[in-house]
C-alpha cells in the first residue's frame, strides 16, 4: 500500500450480516434472510494516514466503521491491529485505541453531565493521566478543540451544533486514540460551521498525529482532508487509491458516476444552470437483501456486459499502480476510459 | 443566457402586472415573460416568549415563468418562513405584517383562508426535505397523486387515475401501473421525492416551492432529482423557488439566486455573478468556507461568530458583527437597503467593492 507508514489497522474479508424478518418467517425458510451490510471487505489503515470512506447511504460505511472499532461483531473475516489479531471481545486498552465521533452531536452526548464531568469521568475510568493532573488535562483538551475553560461547567444543550461537535471531538481525544474514526462529522452543520470543524480536524492531525478514518458523502470534504479514498458500494469496496489519483483518474464506473454527480459552483464545460444532460448514474442502489449476481454495480452500470452478470470482479490493482485498485472487469482496460 | 424575464430585473419592471385584480389572476394574465411570482418587502413576525422574532424582514424578489430561483443562507435565516408565507401555511403564532406576495400580479396577502385553499396545491405547491412526513403512510401513492386533480380540477375517479399514471411516468417512476398501488414505505428516498414532485405537479401549478428537497438524498439521487426539476421547468414552464444550504446545487439548477441573512436579502442576481463573483461579504464567506471538489485549498475560511438574533438584531447592517469590511456607517440605522448594481444584481453591502479586492488578490497567481 502507498500509505505514509506501516499498516496499523487491517481488515481481511470482513462481512457483517443482519438477519431480517420475523422469527416465524425465518423458521419457515429454515434460515433467516440476511442483509449483507458489509460483504467481504479488505482495508488497511496506515499509521498517521487519513483514509476516506465514501459511498451511497446504505452502502455499509457506518457498519464497517463500527466493526473496525470493535463496536459490532463481524460474521466473517479478521481484524488485526499492529500485526496482532483483535479478538471479538476487545480489551479496554484496545477499545481505547480506536475512538469514534458520530454525525449527530446532539444525541451522542449525555445531556445530564457537564462537559467537565464527562471528561473527568472518562479520564478516571481509563486512567489516562494521574488523578491530580485530571483537571489540567480536561482544560487542555478543550483548548485543543477551541473551546474556553468555562465550557467545563456547561451542559451539552447549552452549545450550538458546531460547539457540540467540538465537545464530541474532545471526548474522543481524551483517550489519546491512535485511530480516530469520524462518521459524517460535519453533515449536520451549517457550511460556515463545517469549515471550523474541518480545519480543527486537520490541525488535530498535525498536532497529535492519529490515523483518521473519515466517513463522508461529501467528496469535496474528502478531497480536502484525506490521503487515500475508498469507495463503497453495496457492502464492498469497489475502488481505493490515493485521493488525488482517484479524483483525477477514477477507474470504476461507479466512482466516475459519483464524481460526475457532484454539483459544481462553476458547472463543467460552462453548462447552463438547469442544462439538459442526463443523470450521472441512473436508478437506485439495489437492496442489500438481494445483491445482484456477478458485479454488484451492473444494474446501474452503463458498461455492463454478459460477463458482468456471471463473474464477480475482484479488487485488482492498476498496472504499475499497486496502490490504486478497482473491482470492475474492465477498470483498467480503457473500456470505460472513453466514457464521460 | 436566454431568460425571458431578464428585462424586468430592475425596479422599473416590478410594476409589470400589478394592475390585475385578484379576480383576474388567470394564468397568463401577467405580461408574457413577466414575473409569475413577486415578493415585495415581505415581513413575517413570530410572537414568542423571547419577544417578536423578525423571521422575514423585508424580502423582495421575483420569479419569471419557467425560472428556478435559489434561496440560500444559514440555518435560521428565514428561508422556510418565506416559503411558508408564500404558500399561506405559517405557524399559528406567525403573521405576515407587511408587504405583498404577488402571483400573476394579484396580491395573496389579503386573501381569506378559503381563497388561499383554492390556490394552495393548485397554483402553488410545495415539496419538502422529508417526503415521508408529507405523504400519507396508509394511502396508496397513486391515490395521493390523483387526489389534487379530483379536489381542485373536478376530475372523475378514472380520469384522475389516468392523470396520476401519466405524472408518475413524467417524473420517472418505473413501472407506474404496479407502483400506483404501492404505499410510500415501499419506495426509496429518491422515489418518494419523485412521488412528492408528481403530487406537486398534479394540478399544473405555476410555482413549486422546494424546501431542501435533495438535502437528505445521496449525491447520485440528488443529481437525478435536480435534472428532473430542470426538465420540468423547461418543458412545462413551471417556476421554482428552491431553498438550500448548498451553493453548488443552486449553481446547477437555478438561473437567479437570493442570499438571505438574518431575515433579509443580502445579495440577489444571476447565479453565476453572485456565486462566482460575490458582491456581499456574507456570500463571499459562504463561498470560501466550503471545500471545493475541483480545487484543493490550504485551509477553509470560516465565517467568524454566529447568526444574529432575530428578536433584537444588530443595528444597521445585520452582518456587521461578523464582517471584516465593517466600518462606522455599517452600524448606523436604518439597515442599508439593497442597491442596484450593473447587470440587474443587487447587494445590501455598503462596501461591496472590497469583495472585488479580496477576489482579485486571491485569484492572482502566487
Ligand atoms: N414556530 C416558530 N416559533 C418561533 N420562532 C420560529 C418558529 N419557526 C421558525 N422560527 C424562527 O424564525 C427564524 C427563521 O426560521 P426558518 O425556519 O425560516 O429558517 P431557515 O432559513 O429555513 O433555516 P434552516 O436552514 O435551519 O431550515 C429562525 O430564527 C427561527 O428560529
Ligand atoms: N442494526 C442493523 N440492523 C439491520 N440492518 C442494519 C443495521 N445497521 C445497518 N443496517 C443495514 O446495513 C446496510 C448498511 O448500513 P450502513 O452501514 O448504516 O450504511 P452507510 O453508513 O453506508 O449509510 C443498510 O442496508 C442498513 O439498512
Ligand atoms: S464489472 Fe461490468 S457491470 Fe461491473 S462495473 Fe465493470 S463494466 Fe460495470
Ligand atoms: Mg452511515
Ligand atoms: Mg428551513
Amino acid at each position: 500500500m502507498t500509505g505514509p507508514g506501516a499498516e496499523l489497522l487491517s481488515a481481511r474479508g470482513i462481512a457483517v450480516w443482519f438477519p431480517v424478518g420475523s422469527a416465524v418467517t425465518a423458521r419457515l425458510r429454515h434460515r433467516p434472510r440476511l442483509l449483507r451490510a458489509v460483504d467481504g471487505v479488505d482495508l488497511d489503515l496506515a499509521r498517521g494516514e487519513a483514509l476516506a470512506l465514501v459511498g451511497e447511504s446504505g452502502s455499509g460505511k457506518s457498519t464497517l466503521a463500527l466493526a473496525l472499532a470493535g463496536l459490532r461483531p463481524v460474521n466473517r473475516g479478521s481484524i488485526t491491529y499492529d500485526g496482532r489479531p483483535l479478538p471479538t471481545r476487545r480489551s479496554r486498552a484496545d477499545r481505547r485505541r480506536i475512538q469514534i465521533v458520530f454525525q449527530d452531536p446532539y444525541s451522542s452526548l449525555n445531556p445530564r453531565l457537564t462537559v467537565g464531568g464527562m471528561l473527568r469521568e472518562l479520564i478516571a475510568v481509563h486512567k489516562v493521566v494521574p488523578p491530580r493532573e485530571q483537571a489540567a488535562f480536561a482544560a487542555e483538551l478543550l483548548r485543543l478543540v477551541g473551546l474556553g475553560e468555562d465550557a467545563l461547567r456547561a451542559y451539552p444543550r447549552q452549545f450550538s451544533g458546531g460547539q457540540r461537535q467540538r465537545v464530541a471531538l474532545a471526548r474522543a481525544l481524551a483517550l489519546r486514540p491512535e485511530v480516530l474514526v469520524a462518521d459524517e462529522p460535519v453533515s449536520a452543520l451549517d457550511v460556515s460551521v463545517q469549515a471550523t470543524i474541518l480545519n480543527l480536524l486537520a490541525d488535530l492531525r498535525r498536532e497529535l498525529g492519529p490515523s483518521l478514518l473519515l466517513i463522508s458523502h461529501n467528496l469535496a470534504v474528502v478531497r480536502h482532508l484525506c490521503d487515500r479514498t475508498a469507495v463503497m458500494y453495496l457492502g464492498r469496496i469497489v475502488e481505493v487509491g490515493p485521493t488525488e489519483r482517484l479524483f483525477t483518474s477514477p477507474a470504476h464506473p461507479y466512482t466516475r458516476g459519483l464524481l460526475a454527480a457532484i454539483p459544481r459552483l462553476a458547472p463543467a464545460g460552462g453548462q447552463e444552470p438547469g442544462g439538459t444532460a442526463g443523470p450521472a448514474v441512473a436508478g437506485d442502489m439495489p437492496s442489500a437483501l438481494s445483491v445482484p449476481s456477478g458485479c454488484r454495480f451492473r444494474t446501474r452500470c452503463p458498461h455492463a456486459r454478459e460477463r458482468c452478470a456471471a463473474e464477480d470482479p475482484a479488487l485488482a490493482s492498476a498496472p504499475g499502480e499497486p496502490g490504486h485498485l478497482a473491482a470492475c472487469h474492465f477498470a483498467f482496460e480503457g473500456i470505460a476510459a472513453g466514457a464521460p | 443566457m436566454s431568460r425571458e424575464g431578464a428585462g424586468t430585473d430592475g425596479a422599473g419592471g416590478i410594476r409589470g402586472g400589478a394592475g390585475t385584480g385578484p379576480g383576474g389572476a388567470a394564468p397568463g394574465a401577467a405580461a408574457p415573460g413577466g414575473p409569475v411570482l413577486q415578493l415585495r418587502d415581505l415581513k413575517v413576525r413570530i410572537a414568542t416568549r423571547r419577544g417578536l422574532v423578525r423571521a422575514v424582514d423585508g424580502v423582495s424578489l421575483e420569479v419569471a415563468r419557467g425560472e428556478a430561483v435559489g434561496l440560500v443562507g444559514e440555518s435560521g435565516s428565514g428561508k422556510s418562513m418565506t416559503l411558508r408565507a408564500i404558500l399561506g401555511v405559517l405557524p399559528p403564532e406567525a403573521r405576515v405584517t407587511a408587504g405583498q406576495i404577488l402571483l400573476d400580479g394579484a396580491d395573496l396577502v389579503p386573501l381569506s383562508q378559503a381563497d388561499l385553499n383554492r390556490i394552495r396545491g393548485r397554483k402553488i405547491s410545495m415539496i419538502f426535505q422529508e417526503p415521508m412526513s408529507a405523504l400519507n403512510p396508509v394511502m396508496r401513492v397513486g391515490h395521493q397523486i390523483a387526489e389534487g386533480p379530483r379536489v381542485h380540477l373536478g376530475y372523475s375517479r378514472s380520469k384522475a387515475a389516468e392523470r396520476a399514471l401519466d405524472l408518475m411516468r413524467r417524473v420517472g417512476i418505473p413501472d407506474p401501473e404496479r407502483r400506483y398501488r404501492a404505499y410510500p414505505h415501499e419506495f426509496s428516498g429518491g422515489m418518494r421525492q419523485r412521488v412528492m414532485i408528481a403530487i406537486a405537479l398534479s394540478c399544473d401549478p405555476e410555482v413549486i416551492l422546494c424546501d431542501e428537497p435533495t438535502t437528505a438524498l445521496d449525491v447520485t439521487i440528488q443529481d437525478q432529482i435536480l435534472r428532473l426539476l430542470a426538465r420540468l421547468c423547461r418543458e412545462s414552464g413551471v417556476s421554482l423557488v428552491f431553498v438550500t444550504h448548498d451553493l453548488p446545487v443552486v449553481a446547477q439548477l437555478c438561473q437567479r439566486v437570493a442570499v438571505m441573512y438574518g431575515g433579509q436579502i443580502a445579495e440577489w442576481g444571476d447565479v453565476r455573478d453572485v456565486l462566482l463573483d460575490p458582491r456581499h461579504p456574507y456570500t463571499l464567506g459562504l463561498v470560501r468556507s466550503a471545500p471545493d471538489v475541483d480545487e484543493v485549498r490550504e485551509s477553509l475560511v470560516a465565517i467568524p461568530g454566529s447568526p444574529p438574533s432575530l428578536v433584537s438584531p444588530p443595528p444597521g447592517c445585520r452582518f456587521h458583527p461578523r464582517c471584516a469590511f465593517a466600518e462606522e456607517d455599517c452600524r448606523a440605522e436604518p439597515p442599508p437597503p439593497l442597491r442596484e448594481l450593473p447587470g440587474g444584481r443587487r447587494t445590501a453591502c455598503l462596501h461591496h467593492e472590497r469583495c472585488e479586492d479580496v477576489l482579485a488578490t486571491e485569484r492572482s497567481p502566487r
